[in-house]
């Protein structure tokens, strides 16, 4: 579903990603987890190429993203993406957030794209709300109706940008569960987040990332219950006990 | 002996409020208030010019200031996509576009568009064509900066969504970016407005029939006949009929709009 060759990005002279090589099977969860500055969220973005690689190639679906003539907003179709910061249209109400792009890009009729808009947001547990405006919801909600939209696209592949990472406490578990479901339906999904317990539970592979390379990638029994390098334990360590003293210091300060 | 802050509060009011009774009784009582009625207030003088002051004036500056905002509204929109392009030279064109019209007197361009095209080009322009053409071209100037910090002020987080979901950059500028983007830009857009109303006055340079007066020509051309100075108060007032209703306007708008685009704080 997803392949991943030699790909590096830099941002100036700062080399973000050092060759990442990756494949992803249709029907997959992968959850990417790492210390903030790893370059996993610029991983996730180079897959649908809303950042474009300095070198290497990523191939998804069948369209191969970083070819020149690759027509993107096309291959972009099929590969949803939630961002943390949700960026629902703020002008829209959530039914509208829903319909638009099935009816700009995909050409489908009102009616359609409002079925299937209804159905998505039922999917994540907001039907009744299709009037509300994003500003009215919780983040949670938000963030949900997010899912929502890129599912009314009903895409191959789902991509997750820490999508709990800027939400309440209280909030995070109804948009977990929303993606447990989802990967029980048996979405291919790519998740970047903070939630380790989630990642343990749901992903078929963990994968670890640390100063833009891969560390770690395996089933998460093994990289999160019995990880094989030091930096995985380390930083683990941290994010399961944040309050503990770290066993060693020798990498920077995570957030 | 020691003020306390609050009786500093109390001295210093009360200075001034004796400063602005000064200054009233000395207006009032230096004035000649017969001359100013007789001026300004002559009710016979004010009576002659209607109707002719809204039929053919009031109407004029409306339609100019109109028509004229239209077109600023089209090249402003047009100006500011051309400044946030990735292509250089549209970036240059526009902003070389908005420095020289921002920077020159309306009074200039006015005169450039009603003498020069005819004597560059060899055929005269219809009076109210050329009026909208100045009016366009310099509102559009300011119009193009107030819609670029407006499209600006939209999160890049809005148009990553867009495009992720496949939206090509044009459906997303024009379905997601600049609904959002004029709300913003509704209030300044507004007093645009108000500040074209009041160059239309500048269609007197142009404008030779009577037909053709809009309302500061038309006061002034009436000054010449009364020996009064009513037809300033009448058209003045026609201005305000006009500004302080879209003042008003901008303000709700302000109200309803300002603040709302903060999505992601």
């Amino acid at each position: 579903m997803i392949e991943i060759r030699g790909l590096h990005k830099s941002f100036g002279s700062t080399e973000v990603l050092k060759g990442i090589d990756l494949e992803v099977a249709r029907g997959e969860v992968l959850c990417i987890i790492g210390a903030s500055g790893s370059g996993k969220s610029t991983l996730l973005r180079c897959v649908n190429l809303l950042e474009t690689p300095t070198s290497g190639t990523v191939v998804v679906g069948g369209h191969e993203m970083t070819d020149p003539d690759c027509d993107l907003d096309v291959a972009r179709r099929s590969i949803g993406m939630v961002f943390q910061q949700f960026n629902l249209f703020a002008h829209l109400s959530v039914l509208r957030n829903l319909t638009i792009a099935q009816h700009r890009v995909l050409g489908r009729a009102r009616a359609e794209a409002e079925r299937i808009g209804r159905e998505n947001l039922a999917r994540v547990g907001l039907a009744g709300r299709e009037d509300a405006h994003p500003s009215q919801l919780s983040g949670g909600q938000q963030q949900r109706v997010a899912i929502a939209r890129s599912l009314s696209m009903q895409p191959d592949v789902m991509l997750f940008d820490e999508p709990t990472s800027a939400l309440d406490p209280e909030l995070v578990g109804d948009v977990l569960d929303v993606m447990r479901s989802l990967a029980a339906e048996g979405m291919t999904m790519l998740v970047v987040t903070h939630e380790i317990q989630f990642a343990r539970e749901v992903a078929d592979r963990v994968l670890f990332t640390d100063a833009g390379v891969i560390h770690e990638i395996g089933p998460p029994e093994q990289v999160i219950g019995n990880p094989r390098q030091e930096r995985t334990r380390t930083f683990l360590s941290r994010v399961l006990h944040p309050g503990a003293k770290p066993p060693e210091s020798d990498s920077p300060s995570a957030g | 002996m020691a003020l306390t802050p609050r009786q500093r509060a109390r001295v210093s009011r009360g200075v001034q409020y004796l400063i602005a009774l000064v200054v009233v009784l000395v207006v009032a009582f230096t004035a000649d208030w017969g001359a100013i009625g007789r001026a300004f207030f002559d009710v016979e003088v004010a009576a002659s010019l209607f109707p002719d002051v809204v039929t053919v004036a009031l109407k004029n500056t409306v339609v100019f200031t109109a028509l004229g905002y239209l077109l600023a509204l089209g090249i402003g929109l047009l100006v500011a996509l051309m400044r946030l392009s990735s292509v250089r030279v549209y970036r240059w064109v526009a902003a070389l576009y908005v420095e020289i019209f921002r920077g020159l007197p309306a009074l200039l361009v006015v005169l450039s568009i009603g003498v020069g095209i005819p004597l560059a080009f060899g055929t005269l322009l219809d009076h109210t064509l050329s009026i909208t053409l100045a009016l366009g071209i310099v509102g559009g100037a300011y119009i193009a900066e107030t819609i670029r910090a407006g499209i600006q002020a939209v999160p890049p987080g809005q148009v990553e969504a867009a495009r992720s979901l496949g939206m090509t950059p044009a459906r997303t500028m024009v379905f997601i970016v600049l609904p959002q983007a004029f709300r913003t830009v509704l209030p300044p857009l507004t007093n645009e407005l108000i500040l074209l109303t009041k160059d239309s006055s500048l269609a007197f340079l142009l404008g030779t029939t009577l037909a053709q007066q809009e309302l500061s020509q038309f006061g002034r051309a009436a000054l010449n006949q009364v020996r009064s100075l009513t037809p300033l108060l009448v058209v003045g007032l026609c201005y305000l009929v006009i500004t302080i209703p879209l003042s008003y306007l901008a303000r709700r708008l302000e109200r309803r709009f300002g603040s709302a685009e903060k999505v992601d704080a």
